[in-house]
């Protein structure tokens, strides 16, 4: 534990300074090139701002209604089917959309089925293998104001399923075995 | 794609919260995500400007080339379009690296500014290329050695072991890495035939 939380504090400053540190040795006008770079970001930033607004209205609506919380209803018999746990449907419909409120729903399932029981593994770990797609897709695509974007949700959601459902399998495997 | 989902998603919303009496909760619904979209944005500005800033020293000096030579093989098999082009190239290696170590604020800045190259060489401004596909779908697989902020939520809720979480999620990641990355590459393949 205490060598991963090294690592992972250690990460960044650590590639900022063999950066920085192969710019000086290369004699490089580095604040310059940084400046430089810098004014980028704020285009593209300005160039995706208007694209979140418009999300995360539509987003902070679904959550709002009650939306999600019907739909969870009305699919879980489905996933009991399947075998997935019902417990965990919420976060893996909001999972894809929203980053914030995945994360709270993680911590609350985490909380209320304790962090190391079968359910709260496997909502940890599906936190930890997927990711914010339609927020990255919209970002990535609104950066360059693309307006076809292909298949591209299509590929990324089946991605998230693949990754959700080995959650749940290789932490079944685990505590079974454990226990 | 967002031209459909967005009025869907909207349209619903507001039919579900009249249908259901949700008036109050969803008129603050508005500017809630109104206001979300703000503080996301003013966190992004500064990450966006340091990192943009950072890989522009990088980019001039031979670290990118370095760590571009590492993950050389993977890239091209997963860009094979982008051939030599070894600023994109360099781009997307500054990107996965980033994914991989778990810098999630700079991931994304590096990942934009590889998609803007890439917009460059595009040879239809409307549409996503191949290569921007991938980019995204790697991006969207969150490639993460370690996995903090889990940890770290797991930890502050008392678990006896938070970093037990490690190897499931890696297993979890490498195989929606997969599917995403064979998905997107054979719906490539049949959009192209399509075409032909």
């Amino acid at each position: 534990m205490q060598f991963i939380k090294f690592l992972s504090n250690i990460a960044m400053p650590l590639i900022i300074f063999l950066i920085l540190a192969h710019g000086i040795v290369e004699r490089k006008r580095i604040f310059d090139i940084f400046l430089e770079g810098a004014s980028e970001g704020i285009k593209i930033t300005l160039k995706i701002f208007p694209t979140l607004v418009g999300l995360f209205v539509a987003i902070s609506l679904l959550r709002g209604s009650g939306l999600i919380d019907f739909i969870v209803n009305i699919i879980s018999p489905l996933l009991k089917i399947i075998n997935f746990p019902e417990e965990i449907m919420p976060l893996a419909l909001l999972r894809p959309i929203s980053g914030n409120a995945s994360i709270a729903i993680a911590t609350d399932i985490m909380k209320n089925f304790g962090v190391d029981s079968p359910i709260g593994l496997i909502a940890a770990t599906i936190m930890g293998s997927t990711e914010t797609t339609i927020y990255t897709i919209a970002i990535y695509t609104s950066s360059i104001k693309v307006k076809k974007t292909r298949f591209i949700l299509i590929a990324a959601l089946l991605a998230d399923i693949a990754g959700m459902a080995a959650s749940v399998v290789v932490c079944r495997m685990m505590s079974n075995g454990f226990s | 794609m967002l031209n459909s989902i967005w009025p869907i998603f909207i349209i619903l919303s507001i039919a579900y919260g009249i249908v259901s009496g949700n008036l109050e909760q969803l008129n603050n619904s508005f500017f809630d995500g109104a206001q979300d979209a703000v503080t996301i944005t003013t966190t992004l500005l500064g990450s966006l400007c340091l990192w943009s800033g950072l890989m522009s020293i990088a980019e001039e000096t031979s670290f990118v080339k370095l760590i571009s030579k590492a993950i050389k093989p993977l890239i091209k098999i997963l860009f094979p379009e982008l051939k030599n082009n070894n600023k994109i190239t360099q781009q997307i290696s500054m990107n996965m690296i980033a994914n991989i170590l778990g810098l999630g604020n700079a991931a994304t800045p590096l990942g934009l500014k590889a998609i803007s190259s890439m917009q460059k060489e595009n040879k239809n401004k409307e549409e996503l290329s191949d290569s921007m596909i991938m980019l995204i779908v790697l991006n969207t697989a969150s490639l993460q050695l370690i996995p903090t902020t889990v940890i770290a939520i797991r930890s502050s809720l008392g678990s006896t072991n938070p970093t037990s979480i490690i190897f499931p999620v890696w297993v979890a990641t490498i195989i929606a890495a997969i599917v995403g990355t064979i998905s997107a590459k054979i719906l490539i393949k049949i959009t192209k035939k399509k075409e032909r």
